[in-house]
This record gives C-alpha cells, structure tokens and sequence, in this order.
C-alpha cells in the first residue's frame, strides 16, 4: 500500500500499531494486520457494525464512532464493540396499537432514563438520543420516530445507558408504529405496487432471466449511465 | 461503639445529611407513618438501630415500604428528616446490585395499565 | 394574554391528558397562554434525598434550562415555569434548591450536564398551577364562572408532594387552604377530612397494590363519610391510586361505595362552561358525570 502520509500511532486493545494517518479506524486496524470477521459490514458509514469506542491521548472522555468513518488520530486508545447483548423483542406489528403506552408496554426500562444524555454523546450518528428516549416514555410516537430516523443501531447509545435502555431497539418500534398507523404507506409505493400488479415490468424481468452471465455484469457495470 | 457499628452509622449520617443522635425517641414520625401497618420496624426504631450502628436496620421491611410522603419530616420536633435516613439505608442495599422491584415480573397488561409516573418513580426508588 | 413557560410532564400526555386539557382551556380563559418547550425530558421523578448524588439532579435542572431558553428567546414573560403534576412541581423545585444552595453539587451538575449550549443560571422560579392562580387572585376566577358549582359537596385532597417536605410546599404545610379557595370560587361547598394530606401509596401502586388500595379505601371512605360527593386533587399519582384502582379497593372492600376523584382544572372548566371537551371527563374513572348531571351541573 502506497501512502506517504505521517505516521501515526494507535492502541488498538492495548496493542500499539504505527499506522498512517489519514486512514479510518478500520482501514488502519486492517493495515496493522487485524482481519474483521465481526464488526464490519457496509464500509459506507450506513450499517452500524462497526461501533467502536475510543479515547484521546491526554483526554478522559470516551468517545464513540464507526470505525468506517472515523480517521485515526495520533495517541488513539480503541476497542471495537462488534454486538451489544440485547434481547430482540418480537411483536406482531399488525397486534400493537399506537397508544401512548405500547412502547413503555415492551420496554418498560424505559421509566428508568435519567436524561443524563450520554446516549447522545455517544451517538456518532448525531441523534438527539436521549430526548427519543423520552419522547416514547411519554407516548409521543411521532416525534420519537422523527427524531431516532438517522439511527443506525451500533448500539453505542445501549453500551453507554446507566438505565440499561437499549435505545436503538425503542427507535425501531417508534419509527415502525409511525409508519403503520401514523404516516400510513406512501402513494408512490403504492403506485409502484399497482404498476407491478399491472404487468409494466414483467417485459424487463423476462429480459434479465434470459441473459448470459457475461451480458448480465455488463449491465450491472454500466447501470449508473442506464440510470442516467 | 464497636468500629462496625460507628462505620455504619457514619456513613448513614454522611448519605442522608440527618444527625440522627439528635432523636429522643417521641415516635411522632411513626404515629404520623401512614405505612406502619406494613412495617416491621418503626420508623423511630430505625432511627434507633442508626444511632446504635445496627446494620440490621438494612435487612428491615421498614425501609422499602416507606413512601417518602414527609409526614415524618413535618413531625418530628427535632428537625430530623426521617425520609433521607430512609433513603441512605435503601442506597445502601441498592448499591450492592440489588433491585427490590424487577420490571421483568410485571406482565404488560399491568405496565400498559400503570400511568408513566408510577413506574419511574417506582423504579427510581426501589432499584440501582 | 401572559405567556407562561409549561413543564407538562409524562404522565400528563397519557393517563392524566384530562389533566393537561382542562389546564390549557382554563388558563386561556383567565388570559394565560401556557408555552410547552419544544423539547423537555422527565422530571426526574422523585427527589433525590441522598447527599452524594448528582446524577439523578441532571433530568431536572435540564428542564430547568429549556425553560431559560424559551425565556432567553422571548417566547415566554418571564423566568417561571408552572407545572401540574405534584411530583414534577416537588422534583424541580427541590433541585432548583439544591443547584443554588450547594456550590458543590452546582459544579458536578454543570459539569455533567452533556450536550448543551447554554448553562443554567439557576434563576428560573418553579411555581405549581395552583400559586399561579392564587397570585392572580381568587376573585379572577370568581369572574370567570359562568355556572357555578353550588351543591356540590367537594372534598380536597393534597397528599403529600404538594405540601412536603416544608419550605417546598404550595401553602402552609399544617393548614393549607389553597385548594378550599379555588374550589369555593368555583361556587362549591368543600368539606374537610382528616385524611386530605394522607399519603395515597404513591409508586407502591406497581407492585403493592393491595396495600394501596388499603390506604386508598381509608382515604376514599373518610372524604366519602364527611359527606363529600367527589375528591379533588392535582397530581396524576394521587388521580390513579384513588380513582381508576377503586376497582382493587372493590375487590378487597365489597361494601365500599365508589366515589368520584377529577383534577381541580376539570372542575374550573365546568365552571367555566368551557365545554365537555375541555372538561375531559372522559378520561376519569369512576366516571364523575353521571353525579354532575344529578346535581344539574353538567347537562344531558
């Protein structure tokens, strides 16, 4: 790998790397030799596998941020937070009502937020995460599913909660309970949904199936000039 | 008093800002208690067990089934507030990893039912 | 109109919205516009009695910012702020003292209080509704009815966080009367019970129900024997205990005879004949209506 930017050092668990400087949390751990096998998935910055807490040198604060995004500093402490425990609560979404207690009702803990606000410290998305939290304590379902839109469930906010709240999954029932029976489905979705049941693509579909492989990732590589 | 005891009464004093030496035992607070039924200790006697340095006062009923409703405060002519002698007695057991009320034994239908201020103030209260 | 910053509080978006309605519709008609902070978290929910904790301070003196905010941005009059719940009027005010009493615990809040532009000065006045009303005296109010509520026999009920611990409370902690005025302004006959200021079990509700439902039934049973028609209250707690969970004290109690329990506005609304949809007393259990009609306070 070419790259004629300074050197930098990092601890990543404790162990020291010389990396460059102008990498990403997980191109520099890469490049130090670490191979991901959890915590890495999109590399866009839009999937949230790869939280990952860190501290400065000379700093106290622990700070969070997705190892996709985030540019290694020098004198950088990290660890990777590659799954947070949390139960996934399964629900029927055609059952929940949209009252002002069914979030309360499947995550109770909830009630014990303290609006300490670290959840937003952590959150390397920006969300304002603890006014969500309290936003579906109080039953106020379209704003906590406005507010938590951006989330990206890393879990940071989770790992970070003195209450024990597992934020991200609260968001998700938010924003879920909104778009079924606040917001209702969009009319483009439900255009699309009738031209598909009208027969408007099938042409196109029998098209691709009958392609060779070779035809195929010639239209896939050029499918952005299609577009256009 | 023995350094057990003296440890755990200065450490009560120091949690709930309250000289408890200043009580004479009148018992206003627990006639004005409106929980007493409950109880196993009054709570003039947990006031005593503080000032003796009885760590027993920790394992006491008394301390989870006060409501912290200040009728105790109101009464009691020698400016103690029995309330936060409560409260220091509960962060001490609470914060050995001790949760009197587990939200996880409440069913939904009952979460559903309770109004918001129940639960936070509950959880508040009784867990760590 | 007087722009008034508002802590409304949880409770009073869910179970208590009967609360929050007749508050508004009321204010506005004595020339009161109550402003909500576009943003607010919990209260903090029971003051925090033990020395050494910061923590549980930061919910309220949050809320305590926002509304130095609103008053920074000049949407709201002046630096108070009313609230309605007991609980929330007991939590902020407490921590209100705390931050300007103890130098100390002042810096650990700021210190830990994340993510905010400004920092709290510590000037903004916690009021509860009843103080506002009271400020602006009872004979506003008395103007402000148009059907009054004479016969019908109320009984007060201030329970605990409206009057404790002292120095915190809405009136004089032994003998208040605040409520008494209101209620009489409105035109109706209040009737005194010894356990007006009893503690109604509090947060026990979640999971001593029945002995709450013993103190409720004691409560219950003595307004109901001085000859009270309806309890009165202003804190959603007291509401739930006393009202909606009558049907526990039912279950323990067979003999005991159910009896109305609104919030303070809701009777002003009546009063005021602001309408049934601001009186909100749909949102009650038992359902008062039923004993307002008898009384022809409340049409059919």
């Amino acid at each position: 790998m070419e790259n004629n930017a300074e050197i930098v050092t990092i601890y990543v668990m404790g162990k020291k790397h010389n990396v460059p400087g102008d990498l990403t949390i997980m191109k520099a751990m890469e490049y130090a030799g670490h191979q991901f096998t959890r915590g890495a998935g999109c590399r866009g910055g839009y999937c949230g596998a790869c939280a990952t807490l860190y501290r400065k040198k000379g700093s106290y604060k622990l700070e969070g941020a997705l190892a996709c995004q985030k540019i290694v500093e020098d004198g950088m402490y990290i660890a990777q937070i590659p799954f947070n425990p949390a139960e996934k609560t399964t629900y029927s979404l055609d059952e929940l009502r949209p009252d002002a207690n069914t979030i309360l009702e499947y995550y109770p803990e909830l009630s014990r937020c303290l609006a300490c606000n670290t959840c937003t410290k952590a959150c390397p998305q920006d969300i304002m995460v603890m006014d969500y939290v309290q936003a579906s304590l109080r039953g106020d379902i379209e704003q906590a599913a406005k507010l938590s839109f951006d989330c990206i469930s890393c879990g940071l906010c989770a790992v970070r909660c003195p209450a024990e709240i597992v934020p991200y999954n609260v968001g998700q029932l938010a924003r879920r309970l909104y778009a079924r029976y606040v917001d209702g489905p969009s009319q483009h979705v439900l255009d699309r949904v009738k031209e598909v049941e009208e027969g408007k693509f099938d042409e196109g579909i029998k098209e691709l199936k009958n392609m060779d492989k070779a035809a195929l990732q010639e239209r896939y590589e050029t499918r952005e000039k299609i577009l256009e | 008093m023995e350094p057990e005891n003296k440890h755990f009464k200065d450490r009560v004093v120091e949690l709930s800002g309250e000289n408890v030496d200043l009580c004479f035992q009148c018992g206003a607070c627990s006639s004005g208690c409106p929980m007493t039924q409950e109880m196993d200790y009054l709570p003039s006697k947990i006031i005593r067990m503080v000032q003796l340095g009885l760590e027993e006062a920790l394992e006491s009923k008394t301390i989870w089934v006060c409501t912290t409703c200040f009728n105790c405060e109101v009464r009691c002519p020698r400016g103690i507030d029995v309330a936060n002698v409560m409260e220091a007695l509960r962060q001490l057991v609470l914060r050995r990893k001790y949760d009197r009320v587990s939200l996880d034994e409440l069913s939904p239908e009952e979460i559903r039912e309770l109004p918001q201020i129940a639960i936070v103030s509950n959880q508040r209260k009784l867990t760590a | 109109m007087t722009r008034l910053a508002y802590y409304p509080g949880c409770t009073l978006k869910t179970n208590a919205k009967n609360f929050e309605d007749s508050t508004i519709a009321t204010a506005e008609k004595l020339g009161i516009e109550l402003v909500e902070p576009e943003r607010w978290n919990c209260c903090g929910t029971v003051h925090s009695l033990s020395t050494d904790d910061v923590m549980h301070h930061l919910a309220p003196i949050r809320n305590l910012l926002r509304v130095e905010e609103l008053s920074n941005a000049g949407e709201v009059d002046s630096k108070q702020v009313v609230t309605l719940c007991a609980m929330c009027y007991n939590t902020l005010k407490r921590s209100n003292m705390v931050f300007n009493e103890d130098s100390d615990r002042k810096k650990k809040i700021r210190d830990n209080m994340y993510k905010e532009d400004i920092e709290y000065s510590g000037n903004v006045e916690v009021l509860h509704h009843l103080e506002v009303l009271r400020e602006m005296g009872w004979d506003k109010v008395k103007e402000a009815v148009a059907n009054p509520l004479n016969g019908l026999k109320v009984a007060p009920y201030y329970g605990c966080l409206l009057l404790r611990p002292r120095g915190i409370g809405v009136d004089d902690t032994d003998d208040p009367t605040i409520m008494e005025d209101m209620l009489e302004a409105l035109g109706a006959e209040t009737v005194g019970f010894a356990y007006s200021q009893k503690c109604c079990g509090s947060y026990n509700a979640v999971h001593m129900k029945e002995v709450v439902a013993d103190l409720a039934h004691k409560i219950l049973k003595q307004a109901e024997e001085a000859g009270a028609d309806m309890l009165v209250t202003a804190c959603p707690l007291c509401e739930y205990n006393l009202g909606p969970r009558q049907s526990e004290v039912e279950k323990r109690y067979p003999v005991f005879k159910s009896i109305p329990v609104v919030y303070f506005t809701q009777l002003m609304a009546l009063a005021f004949s602001l309408g049934e949809e601001a009186a909100a007393f749909t949102g009650n259990k038992p359902d008062p209506r039923p004993l307002l009609r008898d009384k022809g306070l409340l049409e059919e």
